[in-house]
């Protein structure tokens, strides 16, 4: 996927286009071998100090997550795969993040150093467990050794390494020793019936401290003598420059240190944030729009809907689709359009950063290290190893922080460089996204539109099946061009559909690219957001033309597809689908494979007096392969449900002539404690390799909704969010 | 100028514009980074505090509004039913990302306070002001029956 830079880039100018090609022209074949965990000559005395894993003669275990953690609890993940070859006992278990070292830390899946598309546990899997495995040898190794026993008859247990004779002693007791021995080069791993926290029970390291306000959690937390901190005033309309600013109320807010102009606006730079805040609001600035996108998003929607008729890109073609619609007793007809969409994470977006001229340090939620690493450098104009990332608990991201640009970095960065260039003393400064920033700032989910013609028979079964797709592509133009686009198609767009394993006698997708200066991004399953509502709300269609059950006419289809067929009816059996339901509630399922795992869902909805909609109950079949940590994969389709949820009652990021009308939580209003229904998670049990689970709990809980919307009213909705239906 | 705020059971001085939230006053002067920053307009709840016992948010709460009520974050809350509700976040593994968690903290401490045993309805009153984007929603409930439950016990 990924092979990006490893090495820095040569000195850039600090604008966006030239990092991007660039990093583009700096991508070749690299791919990096992960090695076994390697003997570093570092250690404290008594310490045990690997890559992965380091313990402390206190007897604590400190494992290093190479993946951020934003919620979705990779880091603890990690943590349980190291514990059990370890044989550690969870309570002297800590985790830390992973310094940025691509020859070290890369994701195995992407060649650099990052977190995303659901790949953290499927990547780290087998290492992490070889990690703790090989730990564990070298300990037994070093009892061995001290009690003149052989290695044979030692045991580990909870952390406490112990032979027949008496013998016995902490894993922290015998650090020192361990470090001096050989690492293994194939350390034994557990069978699975010998684990005793993978597929069981380890408690997450991070709630004790999220549930006690602990401080230096959070870049937002991030504290430091002589911190500065800036907000930016950045253009109204996406490609929009600063033509010319008063500074001079801003400058008269105590507390207001400077205002600098950087490429991307204006940065006011204070003592703390509130004055940051207060002077922005002060600045006078006028606008140079004349590169800027100025349309509104419903102009932009028309136009992709446009583009649906005849779109030039071939993303899959089975045969003569259209000869076959044309043959064709019957066809189906249907449009759908898709909003823009903020990630909204809780935490805005942030990043801290220390520049002295020469070296340069960060703080922050820093999501894909070595594109960031390189940008930092880059920008700065320094060699890539005199920058040092530290990478902080993000507050949520939803994709939000993996940007192919690494756009914080690069502007903190060029901030950075206007402070020394206006005789600054160097100082840390950190800049602060209020929730306007974030909301208004870009990086959508890209609007869609998706165009669906389906031929039937005389008896209602399939005979052809034509989609269209047209959205901007997240990748097409940027760092990531270079590995995600295959002969020409951005396979991020179509997933979902071009891929699906509904037997169709033929099936053709064609696609066509939007361009605009509004940035996209992927949002929490990607084009998964999209091609799962359309394919499992036509799929539900599909089935009452054919005068079958919903559950039943998918089983037909997917009868070369074990494991969905699987969760499907898992989740019917759970939800009771076969049983009659009260007065006024009504069913909808959806099945949708993605990030490797499989997630089915049944939603149960009322309609309130007013006409609106309530989803009352979830029930969720998941297979995501070998269930690590079992009340995680729990507690990430309770969430993904709820992202979903939230995004397709009532989410839309509009714009008119150019400027985004939502810009906080009261008109881009998020899901709440009281529209959150109950949610049933049942997980299969497998020996596969396990596969991804932050996202894949999002794909089918629009469409399942759609699909009790219809079971009670006939239609199914073909425009989001619902709220424009006047359902929310 | 200077103002002289209780927090937590201390007085503590700090040279603040009256006119500017408490919240940035808590989290830049005082240090106080429990108490989060997430829209500025109290419309999520992560900067919830408790003023006299009462939840507020903090974020547009002025400064000069509050010099002598007694102020409580998430640092210094304490009680029985708070502590009924940080031990059963931590048994039922709420948090996920955690960024909202020290506002939804404070709201339910602050509904159990009042309302010991709250039906669903009261929680999803007490609750509503408070997003969390990761949805933790189903936990939460759960977390503060069984923080109810704790209080009994």
């Amino acid at each position: 996927m990924l092979h990006l830079l490893q090495k820095p880039l040569a000195a850039a100018q600090p604008s966006r286009r030239t990092f991007l090609k660039a990093s583009a022209g700096a991508i070749g074949g690299l791919v990096l071998a992960m090695n076994l965990p390697r003997s570093a000559a570092s250690a404290a005395e008594g310490e045990f100090i690997q890559p992965f894993v380091h313990i402390r003669p206190d007897n604590t275990v400190v494992v290093l997550s190479k993946h951020l953690d934003k919620g979705q609890g990779t880091a603890s993940g990690l943590a349980t795969l190291v514990a059990d070859e370890l044989d550690a006992a969870h309570d002297q278990v800590t985790v830390e993040f992973a310094p940025s070292d691509p020859q070290v830390y890369a994701n195995s899946l992407f060649g650099v150093q990052g977190t995303g598309g659901s790949t953290a546990m499927a990547n780290s899997f087998m290492q992490y467990r070889q990690a703790g495995a090989a730990a564990k040898a070298m300990i037994v190794a070093a009892a061995a050794k001290a009690w003149g026993v052989p290695v044979g008859e030692i045991t580990v247990s909870k952390g406490v390494v112990s032979h027949g004779s008496g013998d016995s002693a902490t894993l922290g007791a015998l650090a020192g020793l361990a470090a001096a021995e050989e690492v293994p080069a194939e350390p034994v791993l557990k069978t699975p019936d010998q684990w005793v926290y993978i597929g069981k029970s380890f408690p997450r390291l991070d709630v004790k401290n999220k549930s006690a306000g602990a401080p230096n959690t959070y870049t937002m937390d991030f504290q430091r003598d002589g911190l500065l901190v800036a907000t930016v005033a950045r253009a109204p309309r996406f490609g929009g420059k600063v033509k010319s600013f008063d500074a001079g109320e801003a400058m008269k807010v105590p507390g207001v240190v400077r205002v600098l102009q950087i490429p991307n606006g204006v940065a006011v730079v204070a003592e703390s944030t509130w004055p940051a805040i207060r002077g922005r609001s002060l600045l006078e600035i006028e606008w140079d729009d004349s590169a800027a996108e100025t349309r509104s998003s419903d102009a932009m929607i028309a136009e992709l809907k446009e583009m649906t008729v005849s779109p030039p890109v071939k993303v899959r073609e089975d045969g003569d689709v259209a000869a076959a619609l044309e043959a064709s007793a019957k066809v189906i007809e249907a449009d759908y359009d898709f909003p823009l969409l903020a990630h909204g994470a809780m935490e805005p977006l942030d990043i801290a950063m220390m520049f002295d001229g020469e070296t340069a340090e960060f703080w922050f939620g820093s999501q894909i290290q070595t594109i960031d690493h390189n940008v930092a450098a880059a920008v700065l104009g320094i060699p890539f190893q005199n920058v040092k990332i530290n990478t902080l608990w993000a507050g949520g991201s939803f994709g939000r922080r993996a940007q192919a640009d690494a756009h914080p970095v690069a502007e903190i960065a060029t901030l950075g460089k206007a402070m020394q260039a206006a005789g600054m003393a160097p100082a840390p400064v950190k800049i602060v996204w209020t929730r306007e920033d974030d909301m208004t700032g870009g990086y959508y989910r890209p609007m869609s539109a998706h165009r669906i013609r389906v031929g039937l028979d005389a008896a209602g079964n399939v005979t052809a099946f034509q989609y269209n797709i047209a959205a901007k592509s997240i990748v097409k133009g940027t760092a990531f061009e270079a590995v995600l686009m295959k002969d020409g198609v951005d396979h991020s767009m179509t997933e979902g559909a071009h891929d699906t394993s509904y037997a169709f006698p033929l099936m053709n997708m064609d696609l066509a690219y939007q361009e605009t200066q509004v940035p996209v991004l992927w949002w929490r399953s990607v084009g998964h957001t999209h091609t799962a509502y359309v394919m499992e709300t036509m799929i539900d269609r599909l089935a009452k033309e054919a005068g079958k059950d919903p559950v039943a006419y998918r089983l037909e289809l997917i009868r070369d597809d074990p494991r969905k067929a699987h969760v499907l009816r898992l989740a019917a059996e759970k939800a009771g689908w076969d049983q009659p339901l009260p007065d006024g509630r009504y069913r909808g399922v959806a099945v949708h494979k993605s990030f490797g795992s499989y997630v089915a869902e049944v939603a149960e909805i009322s309609f309130r007096d007013d006409g609106t909609v309530k989803v009352e109950k979830v029930t969720a079949a998941v297979d995501c392969g070998t269930p690590v940590n079992p009340d995680n994969i729990v507690a990430q389709v309770e969430g993904g449900i709820g992202y979903g949820l939230g995004a397709v009652l009532r989410n839309q990021v509009t714009l008119v002539d150019g400027v985004v009308e939502e810009t906080n939580f009261d008109t881009y209003e998020p899901l709440r404690m009281s529209d959150m229904p109950e949610v049933e998670v049942h997980i299969v049990a497998s020996n596969e390799p396990p596969t991804g689970i932050g996202e894949p709990g999002t794909p089918p809980i629009g469409p399942a909704v759609a699909n009790a919307i219809a079971s009670a009213k006939g239609e199914w909705i073909t425009s989001l969010p619902l709220s424009k239906a006047g359902l929310v | 100028m200077s103002i002289t705020l209780s927090i937590n059971g201390e007085k503590r001085a700090l040279d603040a514009d009256p006119d500017s939230p408490l919240l940035w006053a808590l989290r830049d002067e005082l240090k106080l980074t429990g108490t989060k920053f997430g829209c500025g307009i109290a419309s999520c709840g992560a900067c919830t505090v408790h003023l006299d016992g009462m939840p507020i948010r903090s974020c547009q709460t002025m400064v000069g509004d509050v010099e002598g009520a007694e102020i409580t974050t998430i640092e210094g809350i304490n009680g029985k039913a708070a502590q009924a509700v940080e031990a059963a976040w931590q048994e039922l593994e709420v948090p996920q990302c955690g960024y909202c968690q020290s506002g939804q903290i404070m709201a339910a401490a602050a509904l159990l306070a009042d309302t010991p045993k709250p039906t669903d309805d009261d929680i999803d009153a007490a609750m509503d002001g408070n997003v969390c984007r990761c949805a933790t929603y189903a936990r939460i409930r759960k977390a503060i029956h069984l923080a109810s439950d704790k209080m009994e016990a």
